[in-house]
């Protein structure tokens, strides 16, 4: 008989964590994580000092920003909803998931900035800008619903029925309730969003937010702020059902402006504007070649390098803090006072969209990755760790369970972390398409490129960019599955 | 009415059912008897894909809407009978012709107090009666009813099995009771690892005779 060696041998989701922890402290070699303010101290100190003497006077009209951006988040995911409604019944087809994909893998920031080129401060864009990638978002998790939902009822009629009779009796009754939790979810996105969207010029609660940072007013920044947790932390006060119609009727005379779509815009902007230059002047292949050439390797390379770089540092700080975090909200932890303060800070954190997150922090640290990847940290782990906290609520424990430490290290994360990690990779994605964004702000990821592009009028560069951009989203979205896959991980679909 | 010449059924490698010789003649009244496993859900698959009559069915999961009412899940045996637009509107406000026609349905199997009910909430038995409700709202000249008195008790079972054979002019049921087969039905096939065994009148076979399927 041959003796078998009994070796011990760690899993391989504790070598995935590894392998992606050593990945980050590589990428750390290329991180620029300086503070490159003088007194970061005394700005944080002036901050504060807002904190404590809350003011709206300076705000030109506060009630407007706050109905502005309901208006738009409401409408923009409504005509998500009901858009991605119909695709998800669509989704079998390949193609059709694909442009989702790619429609989804570019952020609403990214189609302002298109649209406002073709239709400027027009509604439409604002509209569009939300209800485009919300629409491909909700067609997938839609479809992901149904495909996981009960089929029985539906096959055992499906053959004496046609399909509107099938699907309305035998699908959505039972599926409806899910509908609806993650349409409220996304509502709550859509605010974020559309908050946002004022920071590139709409009408919304960011436009308003940018000036009064830019001044150095932080009791108004504050004081916005604190409106805008409140508006979010009660949305199940103010969204009922019975409000919808309410909504949807008052919605749109609240985004109406007198800007009017010309259509000359409209024309020039898929016969000119985003023509690459060289075959607009009827130039040579070859001259095209360069141009594309030089856009690629001066811009979208640099781009990419550090939106991974920067992206995987936050990936990986998301899931430490993220563990240190959920605690907060866990019955066996905390109780009473405890837990309530721990879910208040969470709410505070996931509700602060991080553009206004690393917005807040490169005021204080100046541009470099550091402030974007402390925003998308915050924001992301507080995300992940409201779930896990949940999670482990429903856990059912021996009675001779330990406690504290040895609780947390020896019952608890074992028993959550494949679900940990399957939320983490779900928002992997989503961490990738803020840090592309975040460039926006001056931290030279894709965004920046792309933003500088638009503001030098050279929108020929700026689509090759933002199709680049989307590409990678794609790429990534794609190996997160798989790792999903290998590791059966399964997520529900509330982190989306 | 039915006709299957040497059918096989295989799952990957798994045999499911082997070499299936069977002609279902109409006004017949079958039983699949057979142990767990030994295909007569399968058989019973098989022979409703092997039909083109709109026949009524009690798959042996009952495949309900949990969030529908009784009513509805009843309702839903003649929605291919209707207009698309009548089939919403009853989703919405059921109408009283349509209540009357599920209510009687449901009297003849002690049901009537839980029309409104919604299906979650009512016990395994009652999810059973409603599957045959719906199969008996749905009419036709085919039932194929897998296991459909499994939660029920014995008068219960006396009744439906009464009822079912009373409405349908062609049967085949899956069926455990060995006795209830013999009882109700005028013939009985015995399946064995996927393969008939037995295909004979009910008169000709005795109690004994169908237990030897069971060891």
């Amino acid at each position: 008989m041959t003796k078998t060696a009994i070796t011990f041998k760690h899993s391989r989701r504790w070598n995935l964590s590894w392998l992606f922890v050593g990945i980050a402290i590589f990428c750390l070699l290329f991180a620029d994580l300086r503070i490159n303010t003088y007194d970061p101290m005394a700005e944080f100190s002036r901050m504060l000092s807002g904190l404590f003497n809350l003011s709206l006077v300076t705000v030109s009209d506060p009630i407007d920003a706050f109905l502005q951006t309901v208006a738009f988040a409401i409408l923009g995911v409504a005509l998500g909803c009901i858009s991605g409604f119909f695709l998800a019944l669509l989704f079998r087809f390949k193609l059709l998931r694909i442009l989702c994909a790619l429609l989804r893998s570019v952020h609403e920031l990214f189609w302002a900035l298109i649209f406002l080129q073709i239709f400027g401060l027009h509604p439409i864009t604002g509209l569009l800008a939300l209800a485009i990638p919300y629409a491909a978002t909700f067609a997938k998790v839609f479809a992901e619903i149904i495909e996981e939902g009960d089929h029985r009822a539906y096959n055992a009629i499906r053959n004496h029925t046609d399909f509107v009779s099938a699907f309305f009796y035998a699908q959505l009754p039972d599926l409806w309730n899910h509908f609806i939790t993650y349409t409220s979810y996304r509502l709550e996105c859509g605010l974020r969003s559309s908050a946002v969207l004022g920071f590139v010029g709409l009408p919304t609660l960011g436009y308003y937010l940018n000036s009064a940072f830019l001044e150095g007013q932080y009791s108004e920044v504050w004081a916005l702020l604190i409106l805008f947790y409140i508006l979010i932390a009660s949305i199940r006060y103010w969204v009922r059902p019975k409000l919808l119609p309410v909504y949807l009727v008052a919605a749109p005379l609240i985004i109406y402006n007198d800007n009017i779509i010309t259509f000359e815009n409209v024309g020039r902007f898929f016969t000119h504007d985003i023509i690459p230059s060289p075959l607009r002047h009827n130039e040579s292949m070859a001259s095209l070649w360069h141009w594309f050439s030089e856009l690629f390797f001066n811009e979208a390379l640099p781009g990419i390098f550090n939106t991974l770089v920067l992206s995987q540092l936050a990936l990986v700080l998301t899931g430490v803090v993220a563990l240190l975090w959920f605690p907060l909200i866990s019955k066996l932890f905390f109780r009473g006072f405890g837990r309530a303060s721990g879910n208040s800070f969470l709410v505070i954190m996931r509700s602060t969209p991080e553009y206004i997150l690393a917005f807040i922090l490169l005021l204080l640290w100046g541009p470099s990755m550091l402030p974007a990847v402390i925003a998308l940290t915050l924001h992301n782990a507080a995300i992940i760790a409201h779930l896990m906290g949940r999670y482990s609520n429903n856990l059912k424990l021996r009675l001779d369970a330990s406690h504290g430490l040895r609780l947390y290290l020896f019952e608890i994360v074992p028993r959550i972390y494949g679900q940990f990690l399957a939320f983490l990779f779900y928002r992997w994605e989503i961490i990738i398409r803020e840090t592309a964004i975040l460039g926006i702000l001056g931290i030279a990821t894709l965004g920046f490129y792309i933003d500088s592009a638009i503001a030098d009028i050279r929108f020929d560069k700026a689509m090759v960019l933002i199709a680049i951009t989307a590409l990678l989203n794609v790429a990534v979205d794609i190996l997160a599955r798989y790792i999903r896959n290998q590791l059966r991980l399964k997520t529900t679909v509330e982190c989306a | 009415m039915i006709n299957l010449k040497s059918a096989n059924v295989n799952y990957g490698d798994k045999i499911i059912l082997q070499n299936i010789n069977l002609h279902i003649n109409a006004g017949e009244t079958l039983a699949l008897v057979g142990h767990s496993g030994a295909g007569k859900s399968s058989l019973l698959k098989l022979l409703y894909e092997n039909q083109k009559l709109d026949s009524a069915l009690i798959p042996q999961e009952y495949a309900l809407v949990q969030n529908l009412s009784v009513f509805h899940n009843v309702f839903m045996g003649q929605l291919g009978k209707n207009s698309v637009w009548y089939n919403l509107i009853n989703l919405i406000k059921p109408l009283s012709e349509p209540v009357s026609k599920v209510k009687d349905k449901l009297q003849q199997l002690q049901l009537e107090e839980k029309l409104f009910e919604p299906v979650a909430k009512l016990s395994g038995g009652q999810q059973q009666r409603t599957a045959i409700a719906r199969a008996l709202f749905h009419d036709g000249k085919l039932l194929l009813a897998d296991e459909p008195i499994s939660s029920l008790d014995e008068t219960q079972s006396q009744q439906v099995m009464l009822l079912l054979c009373q409405q349908f002019e062609t049967i085949v049921f899956s069926l455990h009771d060995v006795d209830l087969a013999l009882k109700f039905c005028d013939r009985i096939i015995g399946l064995d690892h996927g393969e008939i065994v037995i295909d004979a009148p009910a008169k000709d076979l005795t109690r004994a005779e169908l237990l030897k399927l069971y060891d």
